[in-house]
């Protein structure tokens, strides 16, 4: 499995989702930019690109454009609460550096 | 590690630019703030997992507490607690004196700006409500986890201009910038997407705590026009738990008056079977009361009975709303359902029945003001892909100032989309003419009388000239939130002048149908006096130029017996402008154009001779 959600971020993508009404699942990704060089995407979908893959996660179509899954393999999608803020976070085995906020990362 | 959102395709931020954004409901007895997350809009709550939040700032001697903990202090404490400070808003101290004569406070400050003495100090209605916003921004900034890009704050359709300005100095004060204000019924409308379709009439019925209203829009081109606007502002859910009380105190043979202890033990009573038989057919009422247990059966039927005169109350100004907006029942394709009151089931049927259609009632009543106003703070602040239309609003009457003769030339006419502006050149009457006044009105009628006067300024230091060589340009602005701007500039010179329209006091709703229905029943008599108005104008120009040329060039051009027939022409047309004879006029303008032809002729040849004076014919 390229990546995985936690049950907390399946059901929230799920609810997200059904409440957008269209669209054809969840895109993660990365993009260059940033304090550290790389940031993550998280986007709904509502069509496919040429270079896409689509994955089924917990019943969730999560779509990852070939070249940031080099980037993301074994990546865990958590949705977490802290304090009044609530939000999904990347759990990604492959960065090996942060910035201080953590908003990008470098490999 | 910041946490992240589902964005639409193509709309990923970069780190540190997440455009956040929340929308806020500013009510009268309770605000709310919501924002879109992960393409859901939803209200935001605070640390103990409450959304809604009390209109109400207490200023004491060491701190200042807004929300729950200022309405716990508004009995015991209440010159120092300031409750709906949205009413006292952009309004004048006579003004607040006639329509709230009982209220609390001990006003200072002048009469235009009026404040209320505290402990802290003076305060006005304007830092009140800024304390409420600071609150709901702060939460916000939490919840969304950054600093937000702006805030949608939604008004009543009904606000005039200083109101709307108010509100915005309010935001402003507590440091947040305002996207747009939103007419509430508006924002209903957008909570339930009826934006998206291209056009059909709209009613919205808003029966809160203490005040209803009735909001008649209609959408065109994704733009909603206020149609009118109605309702009562001493109506509401209160009134309901009221008459629960008055049937409790004659059903129980209570003799008034009662402790206070025991009123609130029946107040809150009432405001739970009220609550409980939105759901059940009947409920028990138990009063504790001189170790007597008290208890009675109070049925959905009953309660039926004793608010169904209020309920008529709103379908009456339902009713007079429509009248005033030019539209029957059949007309209306939806009804929204705004404000607490309206989940008594007896309202919902009532309302379904006069308007023949299923109301709206899906959201929360509470926040689907909140939620369509975070809605629309999303798509300004740039959430959305381009090809989602925004939604306007509209000037409600028209803007222009005063010309000559005391007329009104319109500028931005009415029902225009806003933010719009418009430009138009005017020029001087006189020669040497080196200021001109402008006189910026709001109205449908021809004549300056008839409208309403809402600034004036003086752009000053046009270069002397002969009438009618200035050049200067006149812009009306009209920003997104329908607050006005104008400004004056003479094109040669680059001097300008201009002002922005902060009326003391605005147009009430009554006022605005007011206007526009005489601008239809004058439409007539306005028209025939602005063809005599312009036509007096243009015979005083006349007269006046001719006069300038005789005075330059008539003893040099002019034989005596010409001179005669033009001064006699010119008192003919002096003469005959003072009637209201247009044809007559006209025609007196044309005899003068007659008579002075070859006299314009000669001046012309005369004045291309000395042009050419000691220049060979080749040389041209």
């Amino acid at each position: 499995m390229a990546v995985t959600m936690t049950a907390a971020a399946s059901e929230r993508v799920k609810s997200f989702l059904a409440n957008r009404g269209k669209g054809i699942g969840l895109r993660l990704g990365i993009k260059t930019t940033g304090c550290s060089g790389l940031a993550y995407v998280l986007e709904f979908v509502d069509e496919l690109n040429a270079d896409d893959e689509v994955f089924e996660v917990d019943d969730v179509n999560v779509i990852i454009d070939s070249k940031s899954l080099a980037y993301l393999q074994g990546t865990e999608l958590d949705f977490v609460k802290e304090g009044l803020n609530e939000g999904f976070q990347f759990t990604n085995p492959n960065a090996k550096g942060e910035c201080g906020c953590g908003e990008s990362f470098n490999v | 590690m910041a946490l992240l959102q589902i964005a639409e395709p193509g709309q990923s931020t970069v780190p540190h630019q997440h455009r956040l954004a929340a929308g806020i409901d500013l009510g009268t007895t309770n605000s709310l703030v919501a924002s879109v997350q992960s393409g859901l809009p939803k209200t935001l709550t605070d640390a103990e997992g409450r959304d809604i939040l009390p209109s109400i700032v207490s200023y004491q001697q060491d701190k200042i507490l807004v929300g729950d903990s200022a309405k716990a202090l508004a009995i015991e404490d209440p010159q120092n607690t300031i409750v709906s400070a949205k009413r006292l808003l952009g309004r004048s101290l006579a003004d607040i004196k006639q329509k709230y004569p009982n209220l609390p406070y001990t006003f200072s400050g002048n009469e235009d700006h009026p404040s209320i003495a505290t402990v802290q100090g003076d305060i006005n209605p304007v830092q009140v409500s800024s304390e409420v916003l600071s609150t709901l921004v702060e939460r916000a900034k939490q919840a969304l986890g950054g600093d937000l890009e702006g805030v949608v704050i939604t008004v009543p359709a009904y606000f005039d201009d200083a109101q709307r300005q108010s509100t915005k100095d309010a935001a402003t004060l507590a440091g947040v910038k305002v996207l747009r204000l939103l007419n509430e019924p508006t924002a209903a409308a957008v909570a339930y997407g009826l934006d998206s379709a291209q056009e059909g009439v709209i009613a919205v019925y808003d029966l809160g705590g203490g005040t209803f209203d009735i909001s008649i829009l209609r959408l065109n081109k994704g733009v909603f026009e206020v149609l009118s606007t109605g309702g009562d502002s001493a109506l509401g859910g209160d009134d309901f738990d009221n008459a629960i009380v008055d049937y409790l105190v004659s059903e129980f043979e209570l003799q008034r008056p009662l402790s206070h202890q025991l009123e609130r033990q029946l107040l809150e009573q009432a405001c739970r079977a009220k609550e409980l038989l939105s759901s059940q057919d009947s409920v028990e009422v138990v009063i504790n009361h001189q170790q007597q247990t008290l208890t009675l059966e109070l049925s959905k039927a009953t309660l039926n009975e004793l608010i169904m005169p209020l309920v008529s109350k709103t379908l009456r100004a339902c009713r007079r709303a429509l009248k005033d907006a030019g539209v029957s029942t059949s007309d209306v394709h939806e009804v929204v359902m705004v404000g607490g009151s309206t989940r008594v089931p007896l309202v919902r049927e009532q309302v379904g029945d006069y308007f023949k259609r299923q109301p709206l009632t899906s959201i929360d009543p509470d926040k689907v003001v909140a939620i369509g106003a975070a809605i629309q703070a999303d798509v300004l602040a740039g959430n959305k892909p381009d090809s989602e239309m925004l939604l306007l609003d509209v000037t409600p009457l028209s803007l222009g100032l005063e010309t000559m003769g005391g007329l009104v030339e319109k500028i931005i006419p009415r029902n225009s989309t806003i933010p719009v502006a418009k430009a138009q050149e005017f020029t001087t009457f006189k020669d040497g003419q080196t200021a001109m006044a402008v006189h910026v009105l709001q109205g449908e009628r021809e004549l300056v009388e008839d409208c309403r006067s809402l600034a004036r300024f003086e752009l000053r230091g046009i270069p002397a000239m002969a009438a009618g060589a200035a050049h200067i340009r006149v812009t009306f602005k009209v920003d997104a939130d329908g607050l006005l701007s104008v400004s004056a500039m003479e094109k040669s010179t680059g001097v300008e002048a201009s002002i922005e329209v902060k009326p003391s006091f605005g147009l009430e709703e009554g006022d605005i149908i007011k206007m526009l229905k005489e601008s239809v029943t004058h439409a007539k008599g306005d028209i025939q006096a602005r063809m005599l108005k312009e036509q007096q104008v243009e015979a005083a120009r006349v007269v006046e130029a001719v006069q300038a040329a005789v005075q330059q060039d008539g003893n040099a051009l002019l034989t005596d017996d010409e001179l005669a027939a033009i001064e006699n022409a010119l008192a003919q047309l002096t003469k005959i402008s003072q009637t209201s004879d247009i044809a007559q006029i006209e025609q007196a303008i044309k005899d003068v154009d007659t008579i002075t032809a070859s006299f314009a002729e000669r001046r012309m040849d005369s004045s291309i001779k000395t042009a050419l004076a000691g220049h060979s014919v080749d040389e041209v």
